[in-house]
């Protein structure tokens, strides 16, 4: 079994494994088998960082098995520059998410792990995937275990927001099943995903593929206006699912506009790049105002992330180096940065019940630990420099100036109204004086808080400070991706 | 004088009885049965139970032999054809009748209807299914057809006492009646036009293109007519609910099964082998009805409340599919995609059939002790009370809407396929419209996984589990997610069926 078969398939076994024999009886033993599952499934994805080779084009760690015979169906993944730091990424996530759970979740413990493990492998799965049905199966197997954790240990409007979740990434999927199909007829027969990249199409037929293709990604990433589902789903969504949907599942959407949307119709791509820059620079500016305004501190989280992922799609899309490099890196600090700020909410909220901004005021005081990660968080999140925020925001502004100098002016804005909206309710509820008794109350984080943040930031650190590994790795790809979206596919 | 000529092998008049041996020995161990059980004492029934699931067994075992031998052949003066694909058939309504049976032992002893006569009447079922499988003359067609039928109506009606279920039998009875004239009128249309009830002189007959159009049509209409009844499609699919809803679970289970193969098995010889010369003209209103089913079947499921009625509506939408790509054969008088269309169609419908069987089994298994649960909300809180029945039915509600790994999910991902390798823009119209659809049924499934999953339990005594049946189940959740992502084997048997069917 390769590397990548292990990076899916271990979290599943462990998470298979927990459903099994996870009773609340034996939570202790679940949250032991839990973290092991999770600790392993990380470490088999180390291999693939030292592995992976920076000068080789193409997919690397390849395995290719022939699955359905019937539809020339295959087993067959794969990691580039492009998808390889999602791995790991994902596999770290779920450690934090693990641990994060430990004292909280009491009930139906063995349900709550295994769904995340799962989630995990599926995850891992939609990144390492080169084959259209095998990358469909992932993307939408994602949904089962998120739905059930919404719905089951989520906030008062869980139901809703499940459906919502649910019904409205379905929609844009299943448009996506019948562009995959026809490029399965399209290319005589075939599934691989690299094979589609060189089939040639008339541009209406690329405009109808990446019209199909948009309406999965635009949704997932999401990107204004469909981007309806996502605050309600992470206010809902207890922390963990919070944290996995804002820092991975987010990023199977941008995911998919590299892997299928820029390279499979790239006429189409240039030809519709203005309503996708249109849209994004709508999601960074106006979704940041929207942040402004919320008293709901994961509502402004969610927000937030929208409009950070609007940076990434107008990252892709502006077609040079530095905005799409720029953009991933912005797809994986964004993967941190959101993370532990959904965390520092669940902190707060595993000790008070309410999200509220209004309800605090002056948690420094009382927990002073804590306010530092908070701090720290929350200045990565506006994008300070030395933090992870930096170097995406960055890059990207540097390429969309380089496109257009307006579009830069208008991405730049982003500064200011994240600075805004994240200091401003880092104001109100960690500093001036304590607002209330039970703020005065308030416990300091223990041992096990401060291990999964101290992890997070950690990794904010040293992407912000040293992130060569990670833009060393992708440049090769990134070149690669922009020479073929180059090159028109018209006969 | 022309000494090559070589009898069509469709056209020999032999007896050749081989052919026929698993119906006669079906119809000998439906009599033995029958008889056996006027001997037995036991009220659990017992040896006629075993003996019933041993019978169905061995028939199956035989329709398997002569599967793997894989020849074509004729018997009966050429009244009958076996093929692979009725074997196929037979043989896969012969598991689901066998399924249903050991599902349906333990409801129907706290029922009151744990009699011989569910027995014996089963295996005329399966026999009239059978019957069908195989039949090459539109009378076979129609004595197969009204043996299962008239089999059925009795067993709806078998807790004679109970309001209800009379109703459901008597609706049933008039509206399968009435289809039954329906299909007999059409035959007798096609037998005026062509002169013959032998399918393949049939079909030959069309061929050569002089004859009355005009009847044929005629007659393709009323045909096309019964069919859709008894597939359950709109806007002939006004019975579905109100049966599935009124007969006793274990009789729906008998409805909803085993039967799809038999209306798959007779619109395939019907139309394909017999008429495919005139598929433009049916295909049109087989798009009709699939549409209508499509949108019929979703749209109302989501009003329902009762778990039996949603299934019966959600029945009609996945028949939507089904003639769907039944209706993706011939594009532009091109047969090149018929073999794809037609065995995406049949794994569809063994997928189907496969997930149906564990619902209805898992809703008896719950409805045993004490309560009925038939309404939606009679599951809530399932998950709490029994994780792992709650867990199987996940696994069947999401193959049902069509999420991967389930089966449902590769047995749409076919027709989807189907439908798009046409290139016709009207076929992958109706491709993105079917997708639509499923969509809204999504919303219903989930409904029920929701009430399972996320409502609090209404009652919390452990579910009480019945080793065998609960194995069952656990068996038929685990083929139904695992089939989806090993589904390569089926898919190819399906292929090979279809394309031996076409080729003779």
């Amino acid at each position: 079994m390769g590397l990548l078969s292990a990076a899916i398939w271990l979290p599943i076994a462990f998470g298979a494994v927990l459903l099994a024999i996870g009773r609340d009886h034996n939570a202790g033993v679940v949250r032991a088998v839990a973290l092991i599952g999770a600790v392993a499934s990380f470490l088999v994805t180390l291999p693939l960082i030292t592995g992976f080779s920076n000068t080789t084009v193409g997919m690397q760690f390849v395995e290719k098995l022939p699955w359905i015979d019937r539809f020339n169906v295959h087993y067959h993944l794969g990691l580039d520059g492009l998808s390889l730091w999602f791995v790991p990424l994902t596999a770290f996530i779920t450690i934090i998410v693990v641990v994060a759970a430990w004292e909280v979740i009491t009930e139906r413990v063995g349900q709550y792990m295994g769904a995340f493990l799962i989630l995990s492998g599926l995850l891992v799965g939609v990144f390492c995937a080169l084959d259209g049905v095998l990358f469909y199966v992932f993307f939408e197997a994602t949904l089962i275990p998120m739905y059930i954790i919404i719905g089951v240990w989520g906030g008062p409007r869980r139901v809703y927001a499940a459906f919502k979740f649910f019904l409205y990434t379905l929609l844009g999927s299943l448009l996506m099943l019948v562009a995959l199909v026809y490029l399965y007829f399209k290319s005589g027969g075939s599934f691989d995903i690299l094979a589609w990249h060189k089939i040639p199409l008339p541009l209406g037929t690329q405009a109808l593929l990446f019209l199909a293709f948009f309406a999965a990604f635009a949704v997932k990433v999401p990107m204004w206006p469909v981007h309806t589902w996502l605050p309600d789903a992470h206010v809902e969504a207890p922390t963990g699912g919070s944290v996995v949907l804002a820092a991975i599942m987010l990023k199977l959407g941008a995911y998919g506009f590299l892997r299928f949307s820029l390279p499979i119709a790239p006429d189409a791509a240039r030809e519709y790049a203005w309503l996708v820059i249109a849209l994004s620079l709508v999601a960074v500016i106006y979704i940041g105002l929207v942040a402004l305004v919320q008293s709901d501190m994961k509502k402004l989280v969610a927000y937030s992330s929208i409009a950070h992922m609007g940076f990434v799609t107008l990252g892709f899309f502006i077609f040079n180096e530095l905005g799409v490099a720029g953009a991933i890196v912005q797809m994986i600090s964004h993967g941190f940065v959101s993370g532990a700020m959904f965390l520092c909410i669940g902190v707060l909220y595993d000790r008070m019940h309410s999200r509220e901004i209004s309800s605090y005021g002056g948690v420094a005081n009382t927990m002073p630990r804590f306010a530092a990660f908070a701090l720290f968080f929350a200045m990565a999140n506006c994008g300070l420099p030395g933090t992870a925020g930096f170097v995406g925001e960055w890059m990207v502004i540097l390429g969309a100036v380089q496109f257009n100098f307006w579009v830069g002016a208008l991405a730049s804005t982003t500064l200011v109204l994240g600075a805004g909206y994240t200091l401003w309710m880092v104001k109100r509820v960690y500093f001036g004086d304590v607002a209330n008794d039970q703020v005065r109350a308030l416990k300091d984080i223990g041992g096990r808080e401060f291990l999964m943040l101290a992890l997070l930031a950690g990794a904010v650190l040293w992407m912000g400070l040293y992130p060569k590994p990670i833009t060393d790795s992708m440049h090769l790809s990134v070149v690669e991706l922009l020479k073929h979206v180059a090159i028109s596919k018209l006969q | 004088m022309n000494t090559d000529y070589v009898v069509p092998a469709a056209y020999q008049v032999v007896m050749n009885w081989p052919v026929i041996f698993p119906e006669l020995f079906l119809l000998v161990a439906a009599c033995t049965v029958m008889l056996v059980d006027l001997f037995v004492t036991d009220p659990q029934r017992r040896p006629t139970f075993w003996l019933t699931q041993a019978s169905i067994g061995v028939f199956a075992l035989m329709q398997l032999a002569y599967h793997d031998n894989g020849v074509t052949a004729y018997g009966m003066q050429g009244m009958v054809v076996v093929d692979p694909m009725g074997h196929l058939l037979a043989f896969f309504a012969a598991v689901s009748v066998m399924m249903t049976l050991a599902y349906a032992r333990p409801t129907l002893g706290s029922r009151e209807m744990l009699k011989g006569e569910f027995f014996t009447l089963s295996l005329f079922v399966l026999l009239g299914i059978s019957v069908m499988c195989s039949a090459n003359n539109f009378l076979v067609v129609y004595l197969g057809l009204e043996l299962m039928s008239l089999s059925l109506y009795a067993l709806v009606a078998l807790r004679r006492d109970h309001a209800i279920s009379t109703e459901a039998a008597m609706k049933f009875f008039v509206l399968g009646a009435l289809a039954s004239g329906f299909l007999l009128y059409g035959l007798s249309m096609m037998y005026g036009a062509t002169g013959s009830l032998a399918i393949p002189r049939v079909f030959d007959s069309i061929a050569t293109g002089n004859i009355n159009k005009e009847v044929l049509v005629f007659g393709v209409v009323f045909v096309v007519a019964g069919l859709a009844f008894k597939l359950g499609a709109v806007p002939f699919h006004m019975w579905v609910p109100d049966v599935y809803q009124g007969a006793p679970t274990a009789v729906t289970l008998l409805i909803a099964g085993a039967p799809k193969f038999a209306a798959f098995a007779i619109t395939i010889r019907l139309l394909v082998e017999g008429m495919l010369g005139l598929a433009v003209d049916w295909q049109q209103m087989l798009i009709v009805l699939a549409v209508g089913s499509l949108a019929l079947g979703n749209i109302a499921a989501i009003a329902q409340s009762n778990l039996k009625r949603m299934l019966a509506y959600s029945t009609i939408a996945q028949m939507g599919f089904i003639v769907l790509a039944l209706s993706a054969g011939v594009v532009s008088g091109n047969t090149l995609s018929a073999g794809n269309a037609y065995s995406s169609a049949m794994f569809y419908m063994l997928s189907y059939v496969l997930t149906t069987l564990g619902v209805f089994g898992l809703i008896m298994f719950l409805s045993r002790q004490g309560f009925e649960s038939e309404e939606i909300s009679d599951l809530a809180g399932l998950s709490q009370r029994a994780p792992w029945v709650a867990g199987v039915m996940t696994v069947f509600m999401l193959s049902l809407a069509g999420l991967p790994p389930m089966v449902g999910f590769f047995a749409k991902l076919s027709v989807l396929q189907a439908l798009v390798s046409t290139n016709a823009t009207l076929y992958i119209v109706l491709a993105v419209a079917a997708v639509l659809f499923s969509l809204i049924g999504a919303f219903y499934y989930l409904r029920v996984v929701k009430v399972m999953w996320f409502d609090p339990p209404v009652q919390t005594a452990p579910v009480q589990q019945t080793q065998g049946v609960a194995v069952l189940l656990a068996f038929n959740g685990a083929a139904v997610l695992l089939l989806g992502p090993f589904s390569g084997g089926l898919m190819a048997l399906c292929r090979d069926a279809i394309v031996r069917a076409l080729a003779t």
